[in-house]
């Protein structure tokens, strides 16, 4: 079995059709799924926030079997996830594509637990603490992408269960929880 | 062999001595200079002199004018000697005359009689009269007697003098000799290429009437009302079908014809070519492009050979009949002919077989693989291909190398248990058989 760093590659990685987006539909939806799922799962565990349709993404091709995805099929895959609420583009152009791997809800889900495993309820803290400080060192929250994370917390903003402010400064962007 | 005397004795046209190919037989010395088709000679005089020669084609020579008739109805090659031409009258140009044919006027002995030429056909005239001039000027025959008496005098003449044998022929002896030879070859091919296209050119003119007279024809059956009143006049339409057939046999396609069921030409055809069909489509192994069919087809025909339009219309003619064939399109357009028992069925069973044996399981197979494989032709067997991806059995792969296509294994892999090798179904084949490759 292939590896990718500490990933396991599913032994359809190296079927060179793989790579090559289908023209019959049923067979498309088929091949569709199966690169949902993959990419989803290897962001997911190399918490990758965000994949560029340009860049080196290491699934994009198979060097074992001299395959790589065309432009189009990596938007017409990175599109089906967007269209499931997995991801999101970040420009018209569909060039950054962000990767909800958790969605925010999820995030938003494990913030709150993040708080009460804390004893963080009505406590201050910046956003870049609750990505990088002690306290998230292990949990899903460490190096969360920043983005995701403040959609997240927005998310919690509308629900009352915190405030976000601005401090002096983009670092110190704080958050009052109030959970 | 020289016939008669040199000079016209009491006849004014002496019988000319042909081949059995009706070239005339010329004399020693004597060589031909112009050369016309349909050409008459003519008595003016009232009551006429001598009997017309019509039609026929006219050689001058240095000695003589030829007249050799184009149908053997009867009329005899003839000639006047240029010997007993007395005056040329010159060509005068009038706007009567451009309206006749051209016609070159002379007189000759005996009985000073004026022969009135009338050319017929197409030609240079002007370039005949001069040179008519210059062999008459010429006087060749007159050198020909003195060489005549001259040999006559010395006695017998067994030894042959110069060029020329006893026998007339020319001797080919020496330089002059290989040059003669030379020369009379690129005379002959000349003259027959001239021969060639006065009857080319006669055929051109005639086929441009026939053409612009089809096309009245059809401007005709064009503006012909078709029905009027819901009822067809029976005549009427027998004679149309019959104008139609006649072009069609032209060679001309009729607009009506498309809009009818199509004509008794296309219809025989299409029969005919249902019948033909059979072998080419067997040994092909049951299916054959429309272009591979054009090819054998006209091959076999020969001559009469069909258009690529004829061949279309006749293939779709055979709907309507009880044939055994049919036309196919693809989606990719490429139009075939194929036994109605032809089975897709049979071919995915055979491209199923092909593709899930291991090795091409693994690497997949191109046209020309399939191509060899099924012993088809190579366009045919990507037809193939392209259909059994549309149904499911295969899928492709497309990269630098080229098109490939493989068994569908989209369908066995599951989503949720991705890692799980299959033990059964080809997936498991296939990651069985990728496994040994080292990864």
């Amino acid at each position: 079995m292939q590896k990718l760093a500490d990933f396991k590659l599913p032994p359809f990685f190296n079927y060179p059709p793989y790579f090559t987006l289908q023209p019959v539909r049923d067979t498309r939806e088929k091949q569709i799924q199966l690169w949902k799922e993959l990419i989803l799962d290897y962001c997911k565990s190399q918490k990758i926030f965000l994949i560029g349709v340009e860049d080196d993404f290491p699934l994009f091709s198979n060097s074992a079997i001299d395959r790589s995805l065309s432009h189009e099929a990596r938007e017409a895959f990175l599109s089906a996830i967007v269209g499931e609420g997995r991801a999101e583009w970040l420009d018209k152009g569909h060039r950054k594509c962000l990767i909800l791997w958790h969605r925010i809800q999820d995030w938003a889900d494990m913030i709150l637990q993040f708080v009460r495993d804390n004893g963080l309820e009505d406590s201050v803290m910046t956003v870049e603490e609750i990505r990088t400080g002690t306290e998230s060192h292990g949990t899903e929250l460490q190096g969360i992408d920043r983005t995701i994370l403040m959609r997240a917390l927005k998310l919690l903003e509308n629900k009352g269960k915190l405030a976000l402010f601005k401090g002096t400064s983009a670092d110190d962007e704080g958050v009052k929880f109030s959970v | 062999m020289a016939s008669g005397s040199s000079i016209g004795v009491g006849v004014l046209f002496e019988n000319a001595e042909v081949t059995t190919s009706g070239r005339p037989v010329l004399r020693r010395n004597e060589v031909e200079c112009f050369l016309l088709s349909s050409v008459e000679f003519d008595s003016e005089d009232d009551p006429p002199r001598f009997t017309t020669l019509k039609s026929g084609n006219l050689i001058l020579t240095t000695h003589r004018l030829i007249w050799i008739p184009s149908q053997s109805n009867g009329a005899v090659p003839s000639s006047i000697s240029l010997a007993a031409v007395t005056h040329i009258y010159s060509h005068k140009k009038s706007i009567k005359s451009m309206f006749h044919s051209p016609r070159i006027r002379f007189q000759a002995d005996p009985g000073a009689i004026v022969v009135t030429i009338v050319f017929r056909g197409k030609g240079d005239i002007d370039g005949f009269l001069t040179k008519f001039w210059e062999c008459w000027r010429g006087r060749a025959w007159e050198e020909e007697e003195k060489s005549e008496s001259e040999t006559s005098r010395s006695g017998s003449g067994t030894v042959a003098q110069g060029l020329y044998g006893n026998d007339g022929t020319v001797r080919m002896v020496g330089l002059a000799g290989i040059l003669r030879k030379e020369q009379e070859q690129w005379e002959s091919t000349d003259k027959s290429l001239q021969d060639a296209f006065q009857d080319l050119n006669a055929l051109m003119s005639k086929a441009k009437e026939m053409v612009s007279l089809a096309e009245k024809m059809r401007q005709k059956l064009l503006s012909a009302p078709s029905s009027q009143n819901g009822s067809t006049d029976d005549e009427e339409m027998g004679s149309k079908e019959e104008m139609q057939q006649w072009m069609l046999s032209v060679g001309i396609i009729s607009p009506v014809t498309k809009e009818s069921a199509g004509a008794l030409y296309h219809q025989e055809l299409s029969r005919q070519l249902a019948d033909f069909v059979r072998i080419p489509l067997e040994q092909a192994g049951g299916m054959i492009s429309l272009t591979d069919m054009y090819y054998h087809f006209n091959r076999a025909r020969g001559t009469e050979l069909i258009s690529p339009d004829d061949l279309w219309q006749a293939c779709t003619l055979w709907e309507k009949f009880d044939v055994p064939v049919m036309l196919r399109k693809f989606d990719s357009g490429v139009m075939v002919i194929q036994n109605k028992s032809h089975s897709d069925e049979e071919v995915m069973s055979r491209i199923r077989m092909l593709v899930t044996k291991t090795e091409t399981l693994r690497a997949g197979v191109t046209a020309s693989d399939a191509a060899l494989t099924l012993k088809i032709a190579p366009a045919m067997a990507k037809e193939h291909l392209l259909t059994a991806e549309t149904k499911g059995l295969l899928c492709r792969d497309m990269s630098p190398d080229g098109l490939r296509f493989y068994f569908n294994l989209f369908p066995e892999i599951d989503p949720t248990s991705q890692h799980i090798a299959k033990d059964f179904g080809t997936y498991g084949v296939w990651v069985k058989a990728t496994s040994m490759l080292s990864v």
